[in-house]
This record gives C-alpha cells, sequence and structure tokens, in this order.
C-alpha cells in the first residue's frame, strides 16, 4: 500500500515536472493591424490547447522591419516567431536565417495553402513562413458615384476606363475626389504602388543583366498617366497620401475610386467607421491589355529565426496560428467578414465566407498576381510590387522619393527617372550586380 | 504716456507668448482631444471631431490589450536610474574639469559633445552584438547603462557649466577651514549648485523617458518601455489614430505632470548664470 502510494506520487511529480518543462513561453513579434490584434486576443485558446504561453511585441510595420532585421542577423534570439512579409522571406531563407517549415504535420494540411503565397514564402521550393493572411490590390469604388456618371464598372477594367470614370466621378465643388492613390514616399507606400502600376505598362526594374530600366518609354509612360489622372482627378496633395490618408479620405466620401490593398475591404464595408460602407463595390486592379494587371502581392507570414531555443512550441504556435480550426475560430466569435483572408484555398470553397461581399475579388486579385513572373518583359527577379533582393528596399525608397518630387511639382518626370537611372544603377554596381 | 506705451508692449508680448505656446501646445491638445473619440470620428475634419461624442473607449481598448503598468515602471526605472547613475558619473567629472582644469580639458569636452553627434543607428550593431554577449538584451540594466551614456555628455556639460558659476573662493575658504575633498563636494559645492543639479536631473529624466531608438531596438517583451507601447498602436495599414492618442497620452502624461509641477526649478536651473 505504501509502495503504491509512493509510486503515485512519484508518477505524478514526474507527469507535472514533465508538463512545466515542456510548456515553453515564445516570445511574438508582430505587426500592429487588425488581423494580428485579434490573434493576439485569442491566444488564449492556444494556450488551453498546449499549455504553452505567448509574449507579444507588437510594433509599427517600419519599426518592427527594423527590429527583426537587426536581431536575426544577429542572432540575437530576441523572438521565437517574426512576421515577417514576401519581401524578406526568400532573402532570409536563402540566408539560411530561418527554420525550415517542411515538417508541419498533416493535419495541418500544407497544400491547402494558395500557390502564389506558398510560391512568395519560399526559397528553392521550401517553405520558410506560414503565411497569417494574404493581400492583393484592388479597386474599391463607390456604385452611387459611378452610377450617378453614367458608367458602369466592369469586373477588370482598363486604366483609361478608370482615367475616364475618375473624371466624370469628380466633383471639386463638393469635395469628392474621382481617385484617391498612394503617392508617399517609400518602397512599401507609392514605391509599391507605382512598381505595381508600371507592370501594367510594359515596364519592369531591371533587365535580365541587372540594369536599371527606368530609361525605357513603359516607365515613362506609367508616371505620365498616373501624374496626368492625379492631376486632373486626385485629392490636394497626394504626394503625400499612403494608405491610411486614402482609407480616411475613403471612409469620408471624398474618394470615387481607390486602389489599395484588398485588406481595405473590411475597413470601407464597416458601418462603424464608414460613411459609404452600403455602396462600396469592387473591380480587379486595372490593366493597358499588354498581359500583366496593376495589383501587387503581399502576405503577412510567420517565421522561426534560426537558433531559437524553443523551434518546438514556435511551430506549434504556426500550426495553431494559420490553421483552418483558427479561421473557424474567429469566425465563430467575430463573423467570417474578420477573418485572415488570402492565405488558404478551403477559406474560398466555404459558402459562408463566399458570401462576404469582397471574398471573391479578393481571391481574384490574389490568383492574378504572379510573383514569378510579374512584368511583361522578362526580370530577373522575384516579386510583384519589389525585386527580391536585399538592396531592393534602399533603392526603392530613394527612387519613390524622386516620384514624390514628381507629384508634388517639384521637378519634372524626365529629371525623376535621371535620377532614378542612375542612382538604381550606382547601387547595383555597388552590390555587385553589374 | 511712456506708461501707456510700456502697458501696450506688454499685452503685445503676453498675446504673442500665448500664441506661440499654444502652437508648441496644440499636438499635444489635439492628441488629448483624439483620444476621447471614437475611431470613426477621429479622422473627420476638426469642427466635426469636436462636435462629436466624447468615449473613453479607446483607454478601455488600450488598457485591456496591453500591459500599461509593465511599460511605465520599465520606463520609470530606466529614466530614473540613468538620470541617477549618470549624475553619480557626471558630478565628480564636472567638478574636476570646473575646478581643476588641464590643459585639455576643453578637447574633453568637445569631444564628449561630439559623440552626441554621432548618428545613433551608426553604433547599433556594435552595441546590440555586445548586448547579446553580455545577455543584456530586453533587460532594465541594459538600458539604464545606454541612456546613461548616451546622455552623460550633455550631464557633465550642464554640470560643468553650473559649477563653472561657483566662485573657487568659497571652495578655497572650505579648504582652508580643513574640508577634504569628500566635505568639498558634499557640503560646499552640491548645496550651491542644487538648482543646477535639480534641471540636469529633470532634464535627463525627461530625455531618457522619451528615448525611442534604443528603447525600441534594444527591449522585446520584458523591457519595453512606454516608447514601445506607443510603438504597437502605430499603424501604417488601418486607422487606429483615437487608440494611438490614448497610449501616447497615457504614456505622455507622468512626464508632463512632472513637468508641470517642476518647472519652476527647471526654469531657473537653464537659466542659473545666464543673467549676470
Amino acid at each position: 500500500m505504501k509502495l503504491r502510494s509512493v509510486l503515485r506520487t512519484a508518477t505524478a511529480v514526474s507527469l507535472i515536472a514533465g508538463s512545466a518543462a515542456y510548456a515553453e513561453n515564445i516570445v511574438i513579434a508582430t505587426v500592429n493591424n487588425g488581423d494580428m490584434i485579434r490573434m493576439q486576443g485569442l491566444t488564449d485558446d492556444f494556450t488551453s490547447k498546449t499549455g504553452h504561453t505567448v509574449e507579444w511585441v507588437t510594433l509599427e510595420e517600419n519599426v518592427l522591419r527594423q527590429r527583426v532585421t537587426t536581431d536575426i542577423t544577429t542572432k540575437g534570439g530576441a523572438f521565437d516567431i517574426m512576421t515577417i512579409g514576401m519581401y524578406e522571406t526568400p532573402i532570409w531563407g536563402a540566408n539560411g536565417w530561418l527554420v525550415p517549415l517542411d515538417d508541419l504535420s498533416e493535419e495541418y494540411n500544407v497544400d491547402d495553402i494558395l500557390p502564389a503565397m506558398a510560391g512568395g514564402l519560399s526559397h528553392d521550393g521550401t517553405l520558410y513562413a506560414a503565411p497569417f493572411y494574404g493581400e492583393s490590390s484592388m479597386i474599391m469604388y463607390r456604385t452611387d458615384l459611378m452610377e450617378k456618371a453614367g458608367l458602369e464598372m466592369p469586373e477588370a477594367p482598363t486604366w483609361s476606363f478608370v482615367r475616364e470614370a475618375a473624371a466624370a466621378m469628380t466633383d471639386r465643388d463638393n469635395d469628392i475626389n474621382g481617385i484617391c492613390l498612394r503617392g508617399k514616399a517609400g518602397w512599401g507606400e507609392g514605391g509599391a504602388f507605382i512598381t505595381a502600376m508600371s507592370n501594367s505598362f510594359g515596364a519592369r526594374w531591371f533587365d535580365m543583366d541587372w540594369n536599371a530600366q527606368f530609361d525605357t518609354q513603359p516607365w515613362k509612360d506609367t508616371l505620365e498617366f498616373y501624374v496626368g489622372m492625379m492631376n486632373e482627378s486626385g485629392p490636394a496633395g497626394y504626394a503625400t497620401n499612403g494608405f491610411n490618408e486614402n482609407l480616411s479620405l475613403f471612409q469620408q466620401g471624398k474618394c470615387g475610386m481607390w486602389i489599395d490593398a484588398t485588406v481595405a475591404a473590411s475597413f470601407v464595408t464597416n458601418p462603424n467607421d464608414s460613411t459609404v460602407a452600403d455602396s462600396v463595390g469592387f473591380a480587379l486592379a486595372p490593366d493597358t491589355g499588354l498581359g500583366k494587371r496593376s495589383n501587387w502581392l503581399w502576405a503577412w507570414a510567420l517565421a522561426i529565426p534560426a537558433g531559437t531555443q524553443k523551434e518546438g512550441a514556435a511551430k506549434e504556435f504556426i500550426e495553431w496560428a494559420t490553421s483552418t480550426d483558427y479561421i473557424e475560430l474567429v469566425a465563430s466569435k467575430e463573423g467570417w467578414a474578420n477573418v485572415p483572408p488570402g492565405a488558404r484555398t478551403s477559406l474560398y470553397e466555404n459558402p459562408n465566407y463566399m458570401e462576404v461581399p469582397f471574398a471573391k475579388m479578393t481571391l481574384d486579385s490574389i490568383l492574378s498576381a504572379d510573383p514569378n513572373n510579374s512584368t511583361v518583359e522578362e526580370s530577373p527577379y522575384v516579386g510583384v510590387q519589389f525585386a527580391a533582393i536585399p538592396e531592393f528596399a534602399g533603392i526603392a525608397t530613394e527612387v519613390s522619393q524622386e516620384f514624390s518630387a514628381v507629384y508634388a511639382g517639384q521637378q519634372s518626370i524626365d529629371e525623376a527617372l535621371a535620377k532614378a537611372q542612375a542612382l538604381t544603377n550606382d547601387a547595383m554596381e555597388a552590390a555587385g550586380y553589374r | 504716456m511712456a506708461r501707456a506705451i510700456t502697458t501696450q508692449r506688454k499685452t503685445i508680448n503676453t498675446l504673442f507668448a500665448w500664441a506661440v505656446g499654444l502652437i508648441i501646445f496644440f499636438p499635444i491638445l489635439w492628441i488629448f482631444v483624439l483620444s476621447f473619440k471614437s475611431e470613426g470620428d477621429a479622422i473627420k475634419a476638426p469642427f466635426e471631431v469636436l462636435t462629436s461624442a466624447w468615449t473613453l473607449e479607446s483607454y478601455a481598448t488600450v488598457q485591456d490589450r496591453s500591459d500599461y503598468f509593465k511599460h511605465f515602471w520599465n520606463s520609470v526605472t530606466i529614466a530614473v536610474g540613468s538620470t541617477l547613475l549618470g549624475i553619480l558619473v557626471a558630478v565628480p567629472a564636472a567638478w574636476s574639469m570646473a575646478f581643476v582644469p588641464s590643459k585639455r580639458t576643453r578637447g574633453i569636452l568637445m569631444w564628449m559633445l561630439s559623440t552626441k553627434m554621432l548618428p545613433a543607428v551608426g553604433v547599433l550593431y556594435p552595441i546590440y552584438i555586445g548586448f547579446i554577449k553580455l545577455g543584456l538584451l530586453d533587460t532594465r540594466i541594459g538600458l539604464v547603462i545606454v541612456l546613461m551614456l548616451i546622455n552623460l555628455p550633455i550631464i557633465v556639460w550642464m554640470l560643468y557649466t553650473y559649477f563653472k558659476e561657483i566662485p573657487g573662493e568659497i571652495l578655497e575658504a572650505a579648504r582652508m577651514d580643513g574640508a577634504g575633498l569628500r566635505e568639498e563636494v558634499l557640503y560646499v559645492l552640491t548645496p550651491m549648485a542644487v538648482p543646477g543639479i535639480a534641471s540636469t536631473l529633470l532634464l535627463n529624466v525627461i530625455l531618457a523617458w522619451n528615448e525611442a531608438f534604443w528603447t525600441l531596438n534594444l527591449t522585446a517583451a520584458k523591457a519595453a518601455p512606454l516608447t514601445a507601447f506607443i510603438a504597437s498602436y502605430s499603424s501604417p495599414e488601418g486607422l487606429f489614430y483615437a487608440k494611438l492618442s490614448a497610449a501616447s497620452t497615457m504614456a505622455i502624461a507622468p512626464i508632463l505632470i512632472l513637468g508641470w509641477f517642476s518647472q519652476k526649478q527647471l526654469v531657473s536651473g537653464l537659466t542659473f548664470g545666464a543673467v549676470k
């Protein structure tokens, strides 16, 4: 009897000790946006299932990028999971800085990840980050203003239609701008938009020998079209407008059309924040008939830095946060319109989700972007609105500053393109590409 | 007549000072106003913002989502700790430079000041790697040391300026009366320099409280102060102005209150010796 109770106690103690040793505390660096904040609020579900606890470090996107880059390049080990994008993932994966996600469980069903997302988050066919949500860009437009202008938005419009519609919807007396687009300097702000737009005009950043291509006609056509249309129908001061400024204008009913991230659809159709929530329509980003549309592709994904001591717990978290179960958990608590979009194929086979007004257009937009073949003429880089090389962020920020100076009327298009050509070639030469 | 002109000029000066003060203060006032609005109202035109409903919703959300007090205590520890440590190092340094100068004193002072002109990002990687090796990453003690070091030139310079105003004869007299170095610094110099030391303390607490580069780059979950708390509400993709304003108000309120109550000492210390 005594022996039995001793054995029982010993078993209980070893079980407790075992589970305590197994339960980890993981630190996750992430961005501040609605989907990520929602995930933080649901972390208890993960803890109750696995025993692992989570500490969050939430930072503004640019601060986060600098912070996690410093940590991963120095093997600092401050984070067990990092939220990174499609730009960083293939570069960091190639450098061996990330743990390959090639042994995820069968229930996770890695094949369910949208091919465009999996492709953009892989290097040499190995997945290095699991998409938490994915986005493309599309046209969001005011159905009432379009009707008033006597026009009908096609599902896949051309840039010339968009320009014509923007002019028709513009009503300066009532402070309505036909079109609102990003013009703010920064590779992830106006730089992302104009690069995606340039794809549809047949432009590209580099030829196959990594020579800059800003001295070509398609780039001139892109900027001339953009500046002409924005001067006719855009808001005053558009050179400094980014996502938030345009979102604010659109929600206040001051934009006829807005071409931007598909995740904005849930903001502009939310009656709590948007004054035009019930009159918003969606269409694919425009093209010029050359075979490429002007939409981008992006994903915020979860990756594990190589060298973390808590790889097992980190993988468990990633499997939980990017699973179909998580999507259903969000749907049950906050509705289908609030689930993280653009990551899994099965979401778009779910009839409940397909009832969300912007679901189909989001999927169509994501599917129409190909990071491995984003330009009309062949290009040596991966990425739609960026080139996935380490030097791109710095170069593109400088180039977008030159372009923003054009939008602000501080220099001509020719001057900006000449400067962009020179600075890009200089940087590529210094980096050893040319 | 002369009196009338003086009064008129006084009124103009007062109005001008108020106008400048209001312009400087306006961003803080607007942050305060927006913190009591819903996200939908916060993006409206200024007049509509003022006439829309007032709510504590953003404060409730911020409180619910983040551990304010953890960040607050980290800020207090880092700001006060780095300042006190800085004063401890700077008082003897400033004393020796002010009262026992050598031919290199001026050069050393200028060199110390020149380190403030170095862009912080230029030494980020060496310091980050050093922190990893020493196990100081994401610790309050690490930040206390770094902030002490980056503010040390200012502390030394301020104290040096104050000490220079104190007549050397008084210290000589103390020495004649048998005071040793310790007594001289503790019982003669320090009491005379209290306004200067107080303003140096206050200014450095404010500088350390507001420091955002190192506090964001050298912390993660444990030692993050209020600067990280604010950064967690900023977003280039999504309108969170009301919540960001509430977080900012909560972060700057302690230092504003401290500044308000100590403004007399701060001003008297900053103008110490300015008018002879």
